[in-house]
Order: C-alpha cells, then sequence, then structure tokens
C-alpha cells in the first residue's frame, strides 16, 4: 500500500490547489473526496439523462492567478466559452443596461452621460481600491503577535500599494471602507438599473442586504477577483464550470497528487495531541503526518476532530461560526432560447431592479420568508456555444432564499420556485412554456450536496467580522490549528470561497514556510 | 408559578436554614453570597472561630454552586474540564480539583463528588453553567444547576464525629475525601468528610424540606460540647489557617478578570500538582504544557509568616532594594498558630526567597491614624495549621 505524507480531505477546488502545490514541492499528497468526482461547488448533478450536470458555481469569477499559472490549468484543458463576459441589467420593458468589459468598463443602453460619468468615476474609485486590496487575498492573515509568521515584506507592500492611493483616495478608502453599498450607490449613481445591478453582486452569496453595513467591501473583494487574467472579469469556461474541476484534477494528478473519491472521512486520527492521520466513514484508517483539511472548518473541528481534542473556548467559536447561506440556485431545462425581452442571451443576464428589490429579498430571508420577488443572475451556457441549437439550460443563482425557512423546507422550495419563475416570466414573457425540467437548491439542499454549513458557499459567512485574520475566527486564521499537525485550507479560511483556490494555495505556502502547526 | 417580574423585590433569597440561623444572629450582621443573604458573624467572631477549632461547628453552605453532571460521558466530560484525572475517582469520593480556560488560566477550583458511574455533584464557589454547558458540545452528559435542590451544610471540629454519632449518624469508618449516604427522616443524608478548615469535619447533604429537622439534631446532639452556628468571618480564618484559596480573595476568576494581567495558571497558583497531562487533551492543556517547557510562569503563590501580629490584609510586598514584588491576598492573626499568617502572590523569581528578604506594608488603623508597619514576611509552609486529627480514621472522640 501506497504511504502518503500528507492527507488533504475534501477534493474541491481548495482542497485540489493545496493538493496540487504541496505535490510540486516535493509532498506525497492523497486528496480524499466525499464526493464521486472531484471539484467541489464546480461540479454538480445532471438535470436530466440528456443534459449535462449543473454545477453549484456557473461562473468564473475568482480563479486565484497563482492556481491558474502554478496548476497549469490550460494546459490541462481549461479553456473558455466566453471572456470578458458582459453583464446586461435586465428591464422589465425591455430598456436593459449592458455593461462591457469588466465591472462594466463600457455601458451601453439608454443613459444620460452624467450617468456614465458618474459610473465611471466611482468605478474608477473601486477598482483602484479593489486592486490595492488584492494582494491581500494572497498572503497569509497577519496577526499581531511574537512569532506570528507574518510576511512583513509582502504586508509592507500592501500597506505601501494603499497609501499609493494617495492621501484624498486613502482618505474616500477609510470612509467607504466598512460602509453599506446602498448608501454609496444612492451618494454616486442615479441609475436604478445600475444601482440594482451593483447592489446584487455586493451581496451574491453573502447574508447581506444592499443597506447592511460593510456590504461594500464584498463588492471590493468580488472586483479584486481575476477570471482568465483580468481583474474584475467574468469568464464561462467551455464545457461549464466541471472543466476547471476536471482540470484542476488532472493538474493535481500530473504534480503527483493521489485522488480518491468516494472516500468520506469520518474523522481525524489525533494521537498524543497530534494529527496523524483520517479514518474514513468505512473504517478505513490511512497515516500520514500531515492533515489538511479543506471542508468547513466547523465540519472539521466539531465533526472529524471532535470537540474532546479541543479546548471549550474554542468549540465555542467554532460552533459560533456563522454559515447561512442566502441564495438558492436554480436550473431549467428548456425546449428552446427564452427572450428576454430582446437581451443578448450569450450575456450574464441579472434581474435586480433597483435597491430596494435586493433588500426586499434580502428583508424576507430575515424572517425566514420566501421573498414574493427574488433577485437573480442568469447564465445560459448553451447560448455561448457555436453549434447551439435546440435545447436550453437556465442556470441562476436566485436570491435570497431562507436558510431557516418557517415554512418547512419543502413548502419552502415550492414557493421559491414558483415566486422565481414567476420574476422570470415577467422579464421573459413565456419562459414558463419552454420549461421541461426544473430544480431548486435551497441553501438546505446545498448543504446536503455540497456539504457546505448553512449551505453557503464560503463555508463561513463572508462578512467583515469573519475576514482577513478573523477568518474563521482569530485563532485559525493562519491556516494553523491547535492541533498539531492539523491545518485548515478550505473556503473557510481566508480569503474565502468561490471557484478560486486562493485559500488552498495560501494554506500550503503557510505549511511549506516551515511555520508549526 | 411565581411571577418572576417581583424578582427584585427580594434581591437576596434565603437559604434553607435561614429560620434558624436568623434566630441565632444576634448581631445581625449579614453579607450576600451567590444570591443568598448568609451570616457574617452571628454572635462573636472568635468564639465561633473557637468552636471550629475546639469543640463543633456548623456552617450553612446552602449558597456554594452545585452542578449535577451525570451521562455516558461524564468521566470524559469531567477529564476535558479539568485538571485531574477523573477516572481516578472511586464512587463514594470526593476530589477536590480546579479549571482552566483556553489559556491555562484558572477558572475556579472546587470539590467534585463522585456520585455513580457516570453521575457526578461538582461544587465550587461561582456559576459555570455557560461554560460547562458549552464544555459539553460533542458529549453525552447533561450538565444541571442544583444548588437551590440540595441544602448543604458544614460541620467542622474535633467533636464532630462525636456529635454526628450523637445524632445517630455512625461516620467512624468515613476516611477524608469519601461520603457516605444515611438514612433521615425519610430522605437520604449524605455525609462527606470534607470541609474548608483544614480540621476534622463533614460536610452534610440533605433535601431543603429536610433542612430544619437536620439543624434541630445537629444542635440538640452537639449540645454537650457546645455547638454553635458559625458565621463567614470566623470560618475564613479557618480557611486561612489550612492555606486553601477562595476565589475573589486570592485569584480572579479568569472569566471574570477586567485587567488582562490578573489572570493566573495553576503554575502561578501552586495547584500545578493537579495537572495530569498524562490523562489525554483537557482545556488549557497546551498552553499549560508551552508554560511549563517554557518556564513561562510570571507569579507564584506563596505562604507567608509575618512579623507581628497586625493582619497583612491586601500588603504591598517588597523586597530588599524597595521594589514592589507582591501582594498579600489573604492574611489574618491565626490565633492557633499564634502567628500572624497571609497567603501572597509573588512575582517570580522572588518567590524563591528573595536577597534580603520580603517586607509587608501593611497599614493599621489606630483611633482614626495609619500607622505603616514595614514587616518582614518570611516564606513558610502552606497550611499553617494542621491537626492530625483532620485525616485520623476513625476519627478521635472528644
Amino acid at each position: 500500500m501506497p504511504s502518503y505524507d500528507t492527507i488533504i480531505i475534501g477534493g474541491g477546488t481548495n482542497g485540489l490547489a493545496c493538493a496540487a502545490r504541496l505535490a510540486k514541492a516535493g509532498k506525497r499528497a492523497l486528496v480524499l473526496e466525499a464526493a464521486e468526482r472531484a471539484g467541489g461547488g464546480a461540479t454538480g448533478a445532471a438535470l436530466a439523462p440528456d443534459l449535462a450536470p449543473m454545477p453549484l458555481a456557473h461562473l468564473l469569477t475568482t480563479l486565484d492567478p497563482r492556481v491558474l499559472d502554478g496548476m497549469e490549468l490550460e494546459r490541462h484543458g481549461l479553456s473558455y466559452a466566453a471572456t470578458g463576459l458582459t453583464t446586461t441589467a435586465l428591464s422589465p420593458t425591455g430598456d436593459h443596461l449592458v455593461l462591457e468589459g469588466p465591472a462594466g468598463a463600457g455601458l451601453s443602453g439608454t443613459i444620460d452621460d452624467a450617468g456614465r460619468a458618474a459610473w465611471e468615476a466611482l468605478r474608477r474609485r473601486l477598482m483602484s481600491f479593489a486592486e490595492a486590496l488584492a494582494p491581500f487575498r494572497a498572503v497569509t492573515p497577519p496577526r499581531i503577535a511574537r512569532k506570528a509568521g507574518n510576511d512583513n515584506l509582502k504586508l509592507a507592500r500592501i500597506g505601501l500599494g494603499l497609501r499609493r492611493l494617495g492621501q484624498d483616495e486613502f482618505r474616500e478608502f477609510l470612509r467607504m471602507a466598512l460602509i453599506n453599498i446602498a448608501d454609496v450607490l444612492e451618494d454616486e449613481i442615479a441609475d436604478d438599473r445600475l444601482r440594482g445591478l451593483v447592489a446584487f453582486d455586493a451581496v451574491l452569496g453573502a447574508w447581506l442586504g444592499p443597506r447592511s453595513p460593510n456590504s461594500l467591501i464584498l463588492y471590493l473583494n468580488r472586483l479584486a477577483g481575476e477570471a482568465a487574467g483580468t481583474r474584475a472579469a467574468l469568464a464561462l469556461p467551455r464545457g461549464g464550470m466541471g472543466a476547471v474541476a476536471d482540470a484542476m484534477a488532472r493538474s493535481a494528478e500530473a504534480a503527483g497528487v493521489t485522488l480518491r473519491t468516494g472516500a468520506r472521512v469520518g474523522r481525524v486520527l489525533i494521537e498524543e495531541d497530534r494529527a496523524c492521520g483520517v479514518i474514513l466513514a468505512d473504517g478505513e484508517e490511512i497515516r500520514a503526518g500531515l492533515v489538511v483539511s479543506a471542508i468547513g472548518p466547523k465540519a472539521t473541528f466539531l465533526d472529524l476532530v471532535g470537540a474532546r481534542h479541543l479546548d471549550t473556548g474554542f468549540v465555542r467559536r467554532a460552533t459560533n461560526i456563522r454559515a447561512r447561506g442566502g441564495a438558492a440556485k436554480l436550473h431549467l431545462a428548456l425546449k428552446g432560447a427564452p427572450d428576454f425581452r430582446g437581451a443578448d442571451p450569450a450575456t450574464r443576464l441579472v434581474i435586480a431592479p433597483d435597491i430596494a428589490s435586493v433588500e426586499e429579498a434580502f428583508n424576507a430571508t430575515k424572517y425566514g420568508e420566501v421573498p414574493e420577488r427574488p433577485v437573480m443572475e442568469i447564465v445560459l451556457p448553451k447560448a455561448h456555444e457555436r453549434e447551439a441549437g435546440g435545447g436550453h439550460v437556465l442556470s441562476a443563482i436566485v436570491q435570497f432564499a431562507p436558510h431557516a425557512p418557517r415554512a418547512g423546507l419543502d413548502e419552502a422550495r415550492r414557493r421559491m420556485l414558483a415566486n422565481t419563475l414567476e420574476v422570470l416570466e415577467t422579464y421573459a414573457p413565456g419562459i414558463g412554456g419552454l420549461i421541461t425540467h426544473s430544480e431548486l437548491l435551497m441553501p438546505q439542499d446545498i448543504e446536503a450536496r455540497y456539504g457546505m454549513a448553512g449551505g453557503n458557499w464560503h463555508h463561513a459567512e463572508l462578512s467583515v467580522e469573519q475576514m482577513l485574520f478573523l477568518r474563521p475566527f482569530a485563532e485559525v486564521a493562519q491556516y494553523a490549528t491547535p492541533v498539531a499537525g492539523l491545518w485548515l485550507a478550505g473556503a473557510g479560511s481566508h480569503p474565502g470561497g468561490g471557484v478560486s483556490g486562493a485559500a488552498g494555495w495560501n494554506a500550503a505556502e503557510r505549511i511549506l514556510s516551515g511555520v508549526a502547526a | 408559578m411565581k411571577d418572576l417580574r417581583h424578582h427584585y423585590e427580594a434581591p437576596l433569597r434565603t437559604t434553607p436554614f435561614h429560620d434558624r440561623i436568623a434566630a441565632a444572629n444576634v448581631l445581625n450582621q449579614w453579607g450576600p453570597w451567590a444570591g443568598y443573604t448568609t451570616a457574617l458573624v452571628l454572635e462573636d467572631a472568635e468564639m465561633e472561630y473557637s468552636a471550629i477549632r475546639n469543640t463543633a461547628s456548623l456552617y450553612d453552605l446552602c449558597p456554594m454552586i452545585k452542578y449535577r453532571i451525570a451521562g455516558r460521558d461524564a468521566v470524559d466530560y469531567l477529564n476535558r474540564l479539568t485538571l485531574r484525572d477523573v477516572a481516578r475517582v472511586a464512587v463514594g469520593a470526593v476530589q477536590y480539583t480546579a479549571w482552566c480556560d483556553d489559556r491555562g488560566k484558572l477558572l475556579d477550583d472546587g470539590t467534585l463528588f463522585r456520585l455513580g458511574e457516570a453521575e457526578f455533584l461538582l461544587c465550587c464557589q461561582e456559576r459555570h453553567l455557560p461554560w460547562l454547558l458549552d464544555s459539553a458540545i460533542g458529549f453525552e452528559v447533561s450538565v444541571h444547576d442544583v444548588t437551590a435542590e440540595i441544602a448543604a451544610l458544614s460541620l467542622q471540629g474535633p467533636c464532630t464525629a462525636s456529635v454526628l454519632d450523637a445524632a445517630g449518624f455512625d461516620v467512624s469508618a468515613l476516611k477524608p475525601y469519601r461520603f457516605a449516604s444515611f438514612p433521615f427522616d425519610g430522605g437520604d443524608l449524605i455525609i462527606s468528610r470534607t470541609g474548608f478548615t483544614g480540621d476534622l469535619g463533614y460536610e452534610l447533604w440533605i433535601e431543603p424540606a429536610l433542612a430544619l429537622p437536620l439543624w434541630d439534631r445537629l444542635m440538640a446532639a452537639g449540645a454537650y460540647c457546645g455547638i454553635r452556628p458559625v458565621g463567614s468571618h470566623a470560618l475564613d480564618i479557618a480557611r486561612i489557617e489550612a492555606g486553601f484559596l477562595a476565589a475573589h480573595a486570592d485569584f480572579v476568576p479568569a472569566d471574570q478578570a477586567l485587567r488582562e494581567d490578573r489572570v493566573r495558571s495553576p503554575y502561578e497558583l501552586a495547584l500545578d500538582w493537579m495537572i495530569d497531562f498524562g490523562k489525554g487533551h483537557f482545556n488549557g492543556r497546551r498552553a499549560l504544557l508551552a508554560e511549563r517547557d517554557g518556564q513561562t510562569s510570571e507569579w507564584a503563590f506563596v505562604a507567608l509568616d509575618i512579623e507581628g501580629n497586625v493582619a497583612a490584609d491586601h500588603a504591598i510586598l517588597y523586597d530588599g532594594r524597595n521594589r514592589e514584588v507582591g501582594q498579600i491576598t489573604s492574611a489574618a492573626w491565626s490565633p492557633s498558630a499564634k502567628r500572624s499568617i497571609a497567603l501572597a502572590q509573588v512575582r517570580r523569581p522572588h518567590h524563591a526567597g528573595a536577597k534580603g528578604g520580603l517586607r509587608a506594608e501593611i497599614y493599621a488603623l489606630r483611633e482614626l491614624h495609619y500607622v505603616k508597619l514595614m514587616m518582614t514576611a518570611r516564606m513558610t509552609e502552606r497550611p499553617f495549621f494542621a491537626p492530625p486529627r483532620r485525616r485520623t480514621t476513625p476519627p478521635g472522640r472528644f
């Protein structure tokens, strides 16, 4: 039987990125993935026998450039159906606003010059903030303590980058860093479609409304992401997001990583207060000197490690990690192409007509209710394929869905689907008649299928109080855990989730830096 | 059910023994303790102390916080919670123990009674329910505050075995830190050979409805030797003589300390003998290992013999060069040891015998004027007073 010196629990994008990085440094790494296919949120189940599987993530927004290059994903099969994807802010009357280039570098549609200038100014400012913050994504969060192993050189560079904004812009940055996105939009932008779109993008995947404090920084985080080498751009991989998962798996294996799917880890083996392997759910024991968990921090500590190996205060903090999913995932199989009142189907279509529509959709969730009129981001993958024809598939992230519905899961799912289809019908009349199959994954369904706590694709909510050196909580923010030999590498760690691999890559770098866990 | 909205009308509860204690409390000196009103002195603190050391004394222990911990994982749970190995405690035995937070700083000390294979009673001074409940995450165990469900009485002094015998309870076979059950008035009385005085003594645990009959039985049985109820002041002198720590006197529970530098580890409170690193993980273990291996303890807990006869409460300690090196936390003139004694926190390495000795800065209030005394303080052994009768089994008959 082969022996490994490192076991990575969870073969999602972070697990694969971490394993590949460690393998490149000479570690004999074994990735254990509970599902039958590696790739986590970039994979999915088939909606119908003749249709491609529908992954949880449907666009590439934040793939870490170190992962893209370091894993040579393009050599391992990643190509794009579309890069620099355009966004259409849909209007129920057909008066759409189209944002071209990364984060709407250009606008087309009915908008006056003042409106364009205002957007250009705000966009330029936010992009410069995002540019200054982006390097944070690639460092271990610093800690104020002796021997914290801070990468002072990198941190100094980031600090310098922020200072380079200039005194006035730096002051603006400090003013805006923790502000809510709605206030900023109401100050700077007049166009409701644009306000709605940016408000929606800021809270996508979060458990925040646009009026919740700190929602702006999530937008900056989104802008700091890259796709296909361009900041704040969106890309659609050829063959769907599953292609990213497959390229990562192939790359990891090429680097020497052993990938085992269908292998659910039951618990982490701890001897003499050291992690020394894992025991699979079927009882098989696999030993290794290093155990890296790329699944959620809550599940890692409470289920795999177990409270009896941890201190009470630590368990308290692990229990209190907030992980509420607010996003549902809709998959529709359609007989033909839907018509969103003339909008280009080969763009990202967003239904969020104004700030209030996003905030009101969030309001319902706070009380465990299903929103009357959900907001959503829609992708029609087949519209990007040259040989397209016949059936279409619609993939949408629908917000907000209650993570703890009062009416019960089944009833909430039924209502959520009905309300979503009603909204869709307004924007794409006749779409209801095209549907042959439908599937709506509520946060609980996402949790059940992907193991993400609360159905939140960040494993732990991405919000200021769970960011950077507070992610998932202070003691484990540097990827190391109190159990020697056990590390975190998942989306619950800095810088969070999405099909990115950044957390896994950061963790691997931290492990290789020689800091003791 | 009682309307809880009126709780403020009676800010302090009374204990099941209150009627008898109120009748005996001729000085009417009361103090609050854990939400109960308790007697500080009933008649004369010196006479009450004298009863503890020479005859028999009764002290109302009801406000002591008591948790019932039961369930399949009770032993594992307590092993993770506390410093000592709970598996070593036999059913019917009591363990003096302590517990820490994640940083290895003391939360409290207390006594752990093993009532059954998987059932314990944890007695302590401070309330810890949130900590105990959060500690139960991942364990099959239930934790209940049973403070109000058990009336507790401390019977201390050299005559107490005889008093119990006269009251109909044969405790001659009971060794220190053991307990046994006796039928009383249709109920179950648990008697443990434990106490806070370092003397021969017992603690009695009974359902509240039987509290007063038990009190009356003991007072009648002890009449021959002049048994008397005692207040907290008398007990505190005996406590200091015995060298026992008290929360808020000798240490600040780590979860209540407002100042970052006030928390103390078991090494800094001379409780490190309790730590069992070999039993598996427990709260604070990693921090304590690092403290042990790195020799990073900053404080030491010491017993001091103070020159003169003025109790050195809260005196600041100085080394030979007049630098502050510590703080007296508990002090008394010990009637039994005939010495001025003190417990103190001393900054390391001054606990190892500072050059030129330590001096205590004592302020004696003499007719409105403070007289400042700089008295020599010598390290000495704890306990200050340890009569062999406290351990003799069967206990002596007096």
